[in-house]
């Protein structure tokens, strides 16, 4: 783990219309690190990940990729730069089948893993992969939706509410997933609203509010900040 | 003399085999038209000046060049995929995200001012474009006698809309493309240059309706209008196989060909607009088309 970041965010303020929707949002990820954004419904966390990646076009301010920089670029350019994005809806598509979906994202640099060692990570994948991609229970297009990120050798992931509406065990599955990919040295930048699932992975915790960053903080110091947590995160 | 249903057999054949040949027409123009609306959401009237466009090209081709028919097959749906690009690249783009009805009237402008243009330039009146010398005459099939160049148009027809529809469904680019027809944005996301990807398309439908106008000179003469003609029959089929269904818009462009082949034998008086009459049951019992789907 290197000192200096590999996604570097300063000052990021990001527009939906009029609507000014992130204010000044500063963020570094170091390489292998995995980062979580904590905060309530619409404190702007999804925002956050859609700026980075381009989709949300209006926005201002600095984000880099070791040190290049992305916010003049195209949006299939961020891409290329090698971030890899896991939408919150998962983006499934009903038109291809689970290989199709598996193959669509173009490879951005070598080192993506090999279609064997993803069906051995998602052993699902593999019999299901001439089904109808959107066929899928939600556990598996969400499992697909990582998978096929993984192939494209991309260096860092944004992962939105992976375990957003699925079942426990399904939950735990992600988990596990997560500490496999943790241990190859991926980097992960991860929206989640259960931090009992976030706490399994995350080395850091990042706390947004009304579209700022108000406060951040290591992993080990969860247990204690539980109290102020409950209360800025409602829950 | 054989009969079916009180209609001598050689005027039934006949016709279904004109039917076939009209919805070989159908077919390839209204899946470029489908093409291009499933990606670009653009419903393209430029489409009948495109399939003139190809059929002037290979008149102009022979005229004033002495390029034959062969090489017209493929210069012809070139130039004019190059012009459509120029034109997507240039207006059609700058009208994304807008109300589709934006594009509608920039290519429904651009087919009047291309059909104007080729009135003032050529007159209205049709030019013979003879068929290639290959291709003349007519065989014996048992039942009937078929010019040799209509069972090349039907079978060219098949092979090019069979050609498409692979590259769509078996391809990774047509992968690219059905995703995108999907969510394109999560699309570009994923690094694939999409602006491109919706370049092309528009190009690769203006030359399948090229190609359709090169194959149709030497059948119904090369004139400014013929496109016009036949476009609004081609929505017609579109409306009925559903919008943006590529297989739906093939099927269905042959199917109706021959419909209205028959309609020609047994009760010739429906035939111009049995077509419609269809259309318009189909929008009343399944609005989204044969072979669409519900949104």
């Amino acid at each position: 783990m290197s000192d200096t970041p590999l996604l570097e965010i300063r000052g990021l303020n990001a527009w939906y219309g009029e609507s000014h929707v992130l204010h000044g949002v500063d963020l570094n990820i170091r390489e292998g690190e995995t980062v979580t954004l904590l905060g309530r419904n619409g404190a702007g966390k999804t925002t956050t990940l859609r700026a980075i990646m381009g989709i949300l076009r209006r926005r201002e301010g600095v984000i880099r990729l070791r040190g290049k920089d992305l916010i003049g670029l195209p949006l299939h350019k961020v891409a290329q730069a090698g971030i890899g994005y896991v939408p919150e809806e998962r983006g499934i598509f009903a038109s291809l089948n689970v290989a199709e979906n598996l193959m669509l994202p173009p490879n951005v640099s070598d080192g993506g893993m090999s279609m064997d060692d993803i069906f051995t990570l998602f052993p699902n994948l593999h019999e299901r992969r001439s089904s109808q991609g959107t066929k899928l229970s939600g556990g598996e297009q969400q499992m697909l939706a990582i998978a096929r990120i993984l192939r494209t050798g991309a260096k860092i992931i944004l992962l939105d509410e992976p375990t957003e509406g699925l079942a426990p065990v399904i939950i735990q599955r992600i988990g596990d997933v997560l500490v496999a990919l943790k241990k190859r040295g991926m980097t992960i930048l991860l929206v989640e609203q259960n931090f009992r699932f976030a706490r399994k992975v995350a080395d850091r915790f990042y706390l947004m509010e009304d579209g700022r960053m108000v406060n951040s903080f290591p992993g080990h110091e969860l247990d204690a900040r539980m109290d102020e947590l409950h209360e800025v995160l409602g829950v | 003399m054989s009969t079916i249903f009180g209609i001598p057999a050689p005027a039934l054949y006949g016709q279904i085999l004109i039917g076939l040949i009209n919805g070989s027409f159908y077919a390839m123009l209204s899946l470029g038209l489908a093409v291009i609306f499933g990606l670009l959401r653009v419903i393209n009237f430029t489409h009948g000046a495109q399939y003139m466009l190809g059929a002037f090209a290979a008149y102009l081709l022979l005229t004033y060049a002495g390029i034959g028919y062969w090489p017209a097959l493929i210069l012809a749906p070139l130039s004019v995929g190059a012009v459509a690009i120029v034109i997507e690249r240039f207006m059609l783009r700058r009208l994304y995200g807008l109300d589709p009805l934006y594009g509608l009237l920039l290519t429904f402008g651009l087919a009047l001012i291309l059909e104007g243009a080729f009135r003032y330039w050529f007159g209205a009146a049709g030019k013979p474009y003879s068929p290639p010398a290959q291709l003349t005459g007519a065989v014996n099939l048992g039942f009937m006698f078929m010019p040799i160049y209509r069972g090349w148009v039907v079978g060219a027809s098949l092979f090019v809309c069979l050609g498409t529809w692979l590259l769509i469904e078996k391809t990774r680019l047509g992968a690219y493309l059905r995703a995108a027809t999907e969510n394109a944005t999560l699309v570009q996301a994923f690094g694939v240059n999409v602006p491109l990807l919706l370049t092309l398309t528009y190009g690769l439908g203006a030359a399948l309706a090229a190609l359709a106008g090169v194959l149709a000179a030497p059948i119904y003469q090369v004139s400014p209008l013929m496109g016009s003609n036949l476009i609004i029959i081609v929505f017609a089929v579109v409306v009925v196989g559903g919008m943006g269904s590529i297989l739906g818009a093939i099927v269905t462009g042959y199917v109706l060909g021959v419909l209205e082949g028959l309609t020609k034998v047994f009760y010739p008086e429906a035939s111009s607009i049995v077509i419609f009459v269809i259309m318009a049951i189909v929008l009343l019992v399944r609005p989204a088309g044969l072979f669409g789907q519900e949104e």
